[in-house]
């Protein structure tokens, strides 16, 4: 009897070994790389965070190989002055524990010198509070809650907007179309609500009637809501969240019969809403998303990129991935600038912190970037897309319907 | 005739806490009461007809899902005692199953003359259904099987919370296996194209049109019949008898020459095929399966479980159709917000525990136990 439950435990665990072994470029494996170059004095590492695992990953994934890309591409002149630039991925799982958990491993690690990172707004936050603590830079690629800058840290910037603005610039739309009623939904965590609550107050200014506000964390079932919905009858529904949750609901909604609009924002950009969604998303009265990050093709630099990234990871780039090119191209300048003030010599976190800040118009694939004393880019587009097509290989075709410079709030 | 055994059972004054439980319910059968005078007599409803019978519909649909996996728990809770916490991921493995074989028989052609293009899954999609709850509940009956075999039977003797804690381990594996296994993606499930999500029969009520889906009325139709198997299965054949001795006394039923852990293994495998059928029957009816789908239903039909009376095979099925139907009615009879639905549910199931401690049928007690 013993033997046989021991050799189950064997089986067990082999099978949980061969299981790990699949699973890829762990934060684990990563530790295990970075002990191997004997010239640790000049290792100066770059952590970037983000889901790598998880519904949201396919964005996560990308802002991992943008990062990854920038250092491999613009590492050359630190290389020159004797530095050897790493990159040290972070899977944060789109969840603020997991963020915070990797936060304190971050900055235990002498050698990292800049964070690019986080997806969700909702985990940036509480993480970003550890960097704080240790003076530590953090460039965002995506992050659009206000809360991100406005408490003021020197250390946390962003390249994108924000979802006071966002949340206007949907509203704005909504209104431009012709809605009359809308019923608005969120995820409840800090990015969708906060999205969800800026669009409802835009939409009452602007004379709408807000049939409905719930938040939920349903992932499969979105039934009852949906009866709920098609009672008040609105002839938009408005989503603040993300694809994974958005995508589900927006599908369920067209398969029980309702035919008014799908409004979302930046967490829809991906092309697993139309894996998850397909041809209902064109349904009816079409679906549409603001974004602070608009297709390739609104930039007129990222042509280049979208070549070398296809050609190193195999596919195009999802939403997101040439932010977080610019956020690490925004790190590496700003270490370059710290090291250079400091006599060639291995820079403080708190120099390459304020260097970041005081980045003068850094010309990056997306934009030309200047941060006011909060951290916020100076002037930041925004985007409104129709998804045109229900095929995922077709995502970046979108079209962009409305694109919009505008400034933040003043600080 | 009970008020008179009441009082002749409590010569003693009537206690404070009989009193305040009758103060909560009369308070709350008022309050029930005067939602019903506001939601349907007064002015204007914020929900027609129609939306009631939507709301009807996905509440017994998700009822009857929730009474499948619910007797999984109350079956291995009737005999072992402990709640097996892996069994929604069970559920999760048997979603999976069905999904591969949807995916694979969509890959078998089976042209026809006027259509050359035609998939086995939609020339012959009584046999790809049959197909797939019958892999499916395999699936799931041998992973129930192995989970048994490996987490809970090393741990007979021990200490009740030891099995318990080993439970969420087993669940923390399926869930990690299944993520690194099919990755971290919502797999969209491919349905037989006569039974298409969203289509069914168009009920005209109120000026309105109704669906009531096909894939929803297969679910229910499906649970109904494997339940009233089950009921059979237990209460008039050898195995359910055998299963009943083991439950009120393992020892008693061992000296009556019944093998007491073969009736063990085949509790966990009937659960098992309970709860893969379950999961083909959720993705079918809701079409998306990804390694946490087993998670929240299997909370909820453990919830049911309870609520019905744990260890009594009624009370779960009527536990989770309770379950089903209050949180989708719930909110909208109360005119709360849907994300309250959990709070809802939950504080039902407080009430009714402190009406009936036992759930509503009651649980059933072996002497062993008690």
């Amino acid at each position: 009897m013993f033997k046989r439950s021991f050799a189950f435990l064997s089986l067990l665990v082999i099978a949980s070994i061969a299981l790990t072994a699949c699973g890829s470029s762990t934060p684990a494996t990563q530790a295990a790389d970075s002990g191997s170059p004997a010239t640790s004095g000049n290792v100066i590492k770059i952590a970037s965070q983000s889901p790598l695992s998880g519904d949201q990953s396919v964005i996560g994934v990308d802002i991992k190989n943008g990062a990854q890309l920038a250092i491999d591409q613009l590492s050359g002149p630190l290389k020159d002055m004797g530095f050897t630039i790493q990159l040290a991925p972070y899977d944060d799982m789109a969840n603020p524990d997991n963020g915070v958990a990797n936060a304190k491993q971050i900055v235990a690690d002498p050698a990292i010198m800049c964070v690019d990172g986080h997806y969700n707004s909702g985990v940036q936050i509480p993480s970003s509070e550890v960097y704080h603590s240790a003076g530590l830079a953090n460039v965002s690629p995506a992050n659009t809650n206000p809360t991100v800058t406005t408490r003021g840290y020197a250390e946390v910037n962003r390249i994108v907007g924000r979802d006071d603005v966002q949340g206007v610039v949907g509203a704005d739309f909504a209104a431009s179309k012709g809605v009359k009623s809308v019923y608005v939904m969120h995820d409840k965590t800090a990015y969708g609500q906060g999205i969800a609550e800026f669009f409802q107050q835009e939409a009452k200014a602007k004379g709408l009637e807000v049939l409905g506000f719930e938040g939920t964390e349903e992932k499969a079932n979105f039934d009852p809501i949906i009866t709920s919905i098609i009672a008040a009858n609105p002839e938009a529904v408005y989503f603040g969240g993300m694809f994974s949750q958005a995508a589900v609901m927006f599908k369920q909604a067209r398969d029980r019969g309702y035919e008014g609009m799908f409004i979302s924002d930046d967490g829809f950009d991906s092309s697993d809403a139309a894996k998850i969604a397909g041809d209902t998303l064109m349904a009816g009265a079409g679906t549409f998303y603001s974004t602070v990050s608009g297709p390739a093709a609104a930039y007129a630099d990222t042509a280049k990129f979208v070549t070398d990234f296809k050609a190193a990871f195999n596919h195009d780039p999802q939403p997101f991935a040439a932010q977080s090119y610019d956020s690490a191209a925004i790190c590496l300048a700003a270490i370059q600038n710290a090291i250079k003030a400091n006599n060639n010599q291995m820079p403080t976190r708190e120099a390459v912190a304020k260097a970041v800040r005081e980045l003068k118009d850094f010309k990056g694939i997306t934009g030309v970037y200047n941060f006011n004393s909060i951290g916020d880019p100076v002037v930041a587009k925004y985007f409104v897309i129709q998804v045109m097509s229900g095929d995922p290989a077709q995502w970046s075709a979108n079209e962009i319907v409305q694109t919009l410079d505008i400034a933040p709030p003043a600080p | 005739m009970k008020e008179t055994t009441l009082r002749a059972k409590s010569s003693k004054p009537l206690s404070a806490y009989r009193l305040i439980q009758a103060l909560l319910g009369a308070l709350f059968a008022a309050y029930l009461i005067w939602r019903f005078y506001n939601v349907f007599l007064d002015g204007t409803p914020s929900y027609g007809a129609d939306s009631w019978l939507r709301f009807a519909i996905s509440g017994v649909v998700l009822g009857s899902v929730y009474a499948l996996i619910a007797i999984g728990y109350t079956l291995v809770y009737g005999i072992l005692f402990m709640i097996n916490f892996a069994h929604g991921d069970i559920m999760m493995l048997g979603a999976f199953s069905g999904y591969f074989v949807f995916e694979a028989l969509e890959k078998i052609p089976s042209p026809v003359i006027d259509n050359p293009n035609q998939v086995f899954l939609n020339a012959h999609p009584v046999i790809s259904v049959l197909l797939a709850f019958i892999v499916g509940a395999t699936v799931a009956a041998v992973s129930g099987y192995f989970l048994e075999k490996i987490a809970y039977r090393p741990l007979r003797g021990a200490p009740r919370l030891v099995p318990l804690i080993s439970a969420i381990g087993a669940s923390i594996f399926l869930e990690n296996a299944a993520l690194l296994l099919f990755g971290s993606q919502r797999h969209d499930f491919a349905n037989p194209v006569q039974i298409t999500r969203g289509e069914g029969w168009n009920i005209p009520i109120n000026g309105e049109v109704v669906i009531l889906p096909y894939t929803g009325v297969l679910t229910i139709a499906l649970s109904i019949l494997i339940l009233v198997a089950l009921y059979v299965l237990v209460q008039r054949t050898q195995l359910g008898r055998a299963m009943r001795a083991v439950a009120e006394n393992k020892s008693a039923a061992a000296l009556m020459g019944i093998n007491v852990n073969g009736i063990i293994s085949r509790t966990f495998i009937i659960s098992g095929a309970l709860a893969g059928s379950a999961g083909v029957m959720w993705g079918i009816h809701l079409g998306l399966v990804y390694h946490m789908v087993g998670f929240i239903p299997g909370i909820k039909a453990f919830t049911a479980a309870v609520l019905g009376g744990i260890g009594n095979i009624p009370g779960a099925m009527l536990g989770g159709m309770f379950l089903g139907i209050i949180e989708t009615m719930g909110p909208a009879y109360l005119g709360m917000s849907f994300q309250l639905k959990d709070v809802l549910a939950f504080s039902i199931l407080v009430l009714i525990l402190i009406f009936r401690p036992t759930g509503l049928l009651g649980e059933v007690l072996s002497e062993e136990k008690v």
